[in-house]
């Protein structure tokens, strides 16, 4: 009177251990995937998908004005990714960097406004970059200092200073010292020259500045979690905060320095893009571009690796930069360019299942009695698949 | 062919790479109490989660009552009459004991579902008379489902019935934040009995209960047993397997070593058949010439993060080369003891003196720096003292890392070599030492845990559950490093679980009951029953002998007129 046995098709067994080539497999694996149904999507509007795809890469490096506009896209994704990471490192979940790098760009415009082109352009840049890393780090210090005087959530902190800094600026064009003069739709002042960043040419090619600032701070960020005490403490609290504790840790100042730190990279990259050539140089309410959303998702995605972010932000530069061109030259709707973003960026962290759990399909053989070795998978890790 | 209540067969299941049994055997009879005994990691947990239905068997098969059975679910296993009370509690806290016990109630009441079956199983009637019937009965199944979705008015009083039936004290509309552990554990049993159950697990059922408790429980258990219910209790304390079972089937590293009954056997019998070779049960308890005291508490009182008073003016003192216990029922206040020694805690009022020198309000890096050091091992190991994720030679540097305060960067070099030292002393098994800690078995933890802290030369070392979870192997090598410690004259408080060992190790046995001291007594003169009536409240030493000043040492370093 033997019952039915009822064995789940396939179920997900939680992997031993994540080995790197292992992710790097998958994730391929994932990003084929979206494009094959990003194609199907395509094809149905009536555009071949494959000259289409050809030329989102392709178009990045056809000439080297189009390979310059894709470092500029990379570079300021890069730095936020960076910022962002560090917060995360610590299980500070700062959501807020979308605010942390429109302030950055703000204090830079108005330390930008007030020097003119009255000290040496090098000084000047250096100084408006920095005063705009510090008004980043002095936005997302504020909800550091509510998270450890007074246990604040800083999730929902850091979303609502979003809210406050891009209506804030949206205020400025009310205000004479940052709107252009003049009628007609209100745009701000652009930045004295003497704060623009210079190119750097090699040959053909030409890159802002801001490209060698990122990679020192990619180096640079690897460095400090890596070898640094306070990379150590970082860690130490990020995994066990009581653990912390108990080892004389000062948890409250190291998590509102690691806070500032984040929001200083972030309000840098701000500072940074205003700087640059890609804003016109200008101050915009669109002048975050996403970025601090995107930041978020190339952070986590990456595990919070530097590398892995330099990686993962080229890789979603070239995506939207070779949208823009495959928008402009074969006339494929914006629309469609979005919405392939959106379906790697899906896939991808449906993928993500697969690099932490193995699945395991059903057996088609009832061996039960056959003393058969094959690993069966454990109910208890298909319960916490779901979460994965 | 006798039939049994259950019997496994031939039980085989891996988790990965490692197997956690391996053709395992095993069967009860009704009205039986089997004891499943086994090291930590022998799969003894394992094996029972299989019956339970919360893991399936890779091979082998299962049948209760003669019949092969397939358990693929909790759910399963609780129609089978199956119940387990784990030794993790399953409660929610805001409910109210019936209200827990009636959240897993069956919608269908078991009667209408055997008789839709037996409807299904008589192929020899008519059609028309079998299709009315059952249609009838799908009615009635409907309509109980129904009222399923509603609480029942009486379901404290079906409870309650069942609670008088088996002889427990238990108040069905007392909520469970209320209870003790040995109440929230009656609920647990009442829970599974309420299902059905007549095969009842039990993990570990004493861990957590006071002598008299224990008492409690064996009583219930008998009565059990007596209305034909089969009992299978994991454990790994020997004296309760030879008081309360019938047999005793014993696991060694996934495996089935035999079973005997227990009326044939005795301790020593057990622990090497458990072990696999011969052991000196027997706890070495150095005698050294005790020192000054070392660390001196006086009317300390400290609050939990609840904001009530978890330890009320406790005084005690440690001198070197002394072992002193700390017993009590878990949450009286150890915790809350220990952390604020190691300076993490506010103390509200009160003097903790180490040498003399007071350490009230010092920050934890300062306190560590005296040469107090403490570890806590938590139920799940790993909450305070390793930082889970970081490998080995990472969590070796975590208290002094900060030295060389000039360098901005941690020296690995050293903490390497540290977690080597530890790792080759110690015996830790790990694939390397930047293994991750959490990857490690409960013992090697604990050893990775209590090597850093010797190594640092502490001379008071403050442990509370040390052995937590540990094999017998793993225990006496950690009994053997405390008392290594103790021969060199460092002063231990040793907060411990187990009555039995610390009666063995330590040297006194201080006894905390919600906070305040009950008594000190020296683990030489003491008993079981006395601890336990402490642990309890029932005996305050303390009150008792007020004039006598307990918990303070004649030669105190602490000044009596700055203290007033």
């Amino acid at each position: 009177m033997k019952e039915k046995v009822k064995q789940p098709f396939v179920r997900f067994v939680r992997r031993e251990n994540v080995t790197v080539r292992r992710t790097a497999a998958v994730l391929t694996a994932a990003i084929l995937f979206a494009l094959v149904l990003g194609a199907v999507l395509l094809a149905f509007n009536g555009t071949d998908p494959f000259s289409f795809y050809w030329t989102v890469i392709s178009g990045n490096f056809a000439n080297a004005i189009a390979f310059r506009n894709l470092i500029r896209a990379i570079v300021p994704l890069l730095i936020t990714s960076l910022g962002i990471a560090v917060a995360f490192k610590l299980k500070f979940w700062n959501i807020g960097a979308e605010g942390q790098f429109m302030m950055g760009a703000f204090f830079a415009m108005t330390a930008s406004l007030l020097l003119g082109n009255a000290l040496p352009s090098f000084l000047t840049v250096v100084l408006v970059a920095l005063i705009g890393g510090l008004g980043g780090a002095l936005f997302g210090g504020i909800v550091g200092f509510f998270k450890v005087k007074f246990g604040t959530n800083e999730t929902l902190l850091t979303l609502m200073f979003n809210y406050i800094a891009q209506y804030f600026v949206a205020y400025l064009l009310n205000v004479d010292f940052y709107r252009r003069p003049g009628g007609g739709i209100p745009v701000f002042k652009s930045l004295p020259t003497s704060a623009w960043l210079s190119e750097i040419r090699i040959g053909n090619f030409s890159f802002d500045t801001a490209l060698i600032v990122a990679l020192i701070l990619v180096t640079g960020i690897f460095l400090y979690f890596k070898y640094t005490k306070h990379g150590y403490e970082i860690a130490v609290v990020g995994d066990s905060p009581n653990t912390a504790l108990y080892a004389g840790m000062n948890v409250k100042k190291i998590t509102l320095r690691t806070v500032l730190l984040s929001a200083f990279l972030v309000g840098l990259a701000g500072a940074l893009q205003l700087q640059g050539p890609a804003s016109g140089h200008t101050m915009s309410t669109g002048i975050t571009g996403g970025m601090g959303w995107t930041g978020i998702i190339i952070a986590w995605l990456c595990r919070l690796n530097p590398f892995g972010i330099l990686l993962g932000s080229s890789l979603m530069g070239i995506l939207e930069r070779g949208c823009e061109i495959a928008r402009l030259n074969s006339g494929v709707s914006a629309a469609s360019a979005d919405i392939l973003q959106g379906i790697i960026l899906f896939s991808v962290l449906a993928f993500d299942l697969f690099i932490r759990f193995k699945p395991v399909f059903r057996k088609k053989t009832e061996g039960l009695k056959g003393g058969s070795d094959e690993t069966a998978g454990q109910p208890g890790s298909d319960a916490t698949a779901g979460e994965g | 062919m006798e039939t049994f209540a259950v019997q496994l067969k031939n039980i085989t299941k891996t988790f990965g790479s490692v197997v956690a049994n391996h053709n395992v055997s095993l069967d009860v009879r009704q009205g039986e109490i089997l004891a499943l005994l086994g090291e930590n990691g022998s799969g003894k947990t394992t094996l029972m989660n299989m019956l339970s239905g919360i893991y399936r068997p890779d091979s082998g098969s299962i049948c209760i009552d003669g019949r092969e059975v397939s358990i693929q679910s909790p759910e399963d296993a609780k129609r089978l009459g199956i119940g387990m009370v784990h030794q993790h509690f399953k409660l929610v806290d805001i409910f109210t004991a019936a209200d827990n016990i009636w959240m897993g109630m069956e919608p269908t009441p078991f009667g209408l579902r055997e008789k839709c079956k037996a409807v299904d199983a008589r192929k020899g009637e008519r059609g028309f008379f079998r299709l009315a019937k059952k249609t009838g009965l799908v009615f009635r199944c409907a309509g109980a489902r129904f009222k399923g979705w509603f609480l029942s008015k009486k379901r404290n009083a079906r409870v309650a019935g069942i609670v008088q039936k088996f002889g427990f004290e238990l108040d069905p509309a007392k909520k469970v934040y209320d209870m003790s552990v040995s109440e929230k554990q009656t609920l647990e049993i009442v829970k599974v009995l309420t299902y059905g159950a007549r095969i009842i697990v039990l993990d570990e059922p004493t861990a957590v209960l006071t002598v008299q408790e224990i008492e409690k429980l064996f009583a219930v258990m008998r009565r059990m047993k007596e209305s034909g219910h089969a009992i299978i209790i994991i454990t790994h304390k020997l004296n309760e397997v030879m008081e309360i079972s019938d047999r005793v089937a014993i696991m060694r590293k996934g495996e089935s070593v035999g079973v005997v009954n227990t009326a044939d056997t005795d301790e020593q019998q057990l622990t090497e058949l458990m072990v696999g070779h011969k052991v000196d049960l027997k706890i070495r308890r150095p005698e050294v010439q005790f020192d000054r005291p070392l660390l001196e508490v006086r009317d300390l009182t400290v609050r939990s993060d609840e904001g009530s008073v978890a330890v009320d003016k406790v005084s005690f003192y440690i001198r070197g080369g002394e072992i002193l216990g700390v017993a009590g029922i878990s949450g009286c206040g150890q915790r809350e003891l220990c952390e604020a020694i190691a300076g993490l805690r506010k103390v509200e009022s009160g003097r903790i003196s180490h040498e003399g020198k007071d350490l009230v309000g010092l920050p934890p890096r300062e306190i560590i720096a005296e040469g107090i050091s403490m570890s806590f091992i938590p139920e799940d190991r790993l909450g305070m003292g390793l930082a889970p994720s970081l490998s080995i030679a990472d969590n070796m540097c975590l208290k002094d890392y900060g030295e060389n305060k000039w360098n901005p960067v941690v020296n690995r070099k050293k903490a390497r070599a540290k977690a080597r030292y530890v790792v080759e002393e110690l015996g830790v098994v790990t694939p390397s030492i930047e293994t991750p800690v959490r990857r490690l078995s409960g013992g090697n933890v604990q050893k990775v845990l209590v090597g850093r802290e010797i190594i640092g030369n502490p001379n008071v070392i403050v442990t509370a559950y040390p052995v937590r979870g540990l094999d017998i192997n793993s225990s006496y090598a950690i009994y053997d490093i405390l008392n290594l410690q103790k021969e060199k004259g460092v002063g231990i408080l040793f907060v411990g679980e187990d009555l039995d060992v610390m009666m063995e190790l330590c040297d006194k046995i201080l006894v905390l009951c919600h906070g305040r001291v009950m008594g000190v007594v020296h683990a030489q003169k003491t008993s079981k029953e006395e601890l336990g009536l402490m642990m309890t409240g029932s005996l305050d030493l303390v009150s008792l002998k007020e004039d006598k000043h307990l918990g303070i040492a004649r030669d105190s370093g602490i000044d009596d007129k700055e203290s007033a």
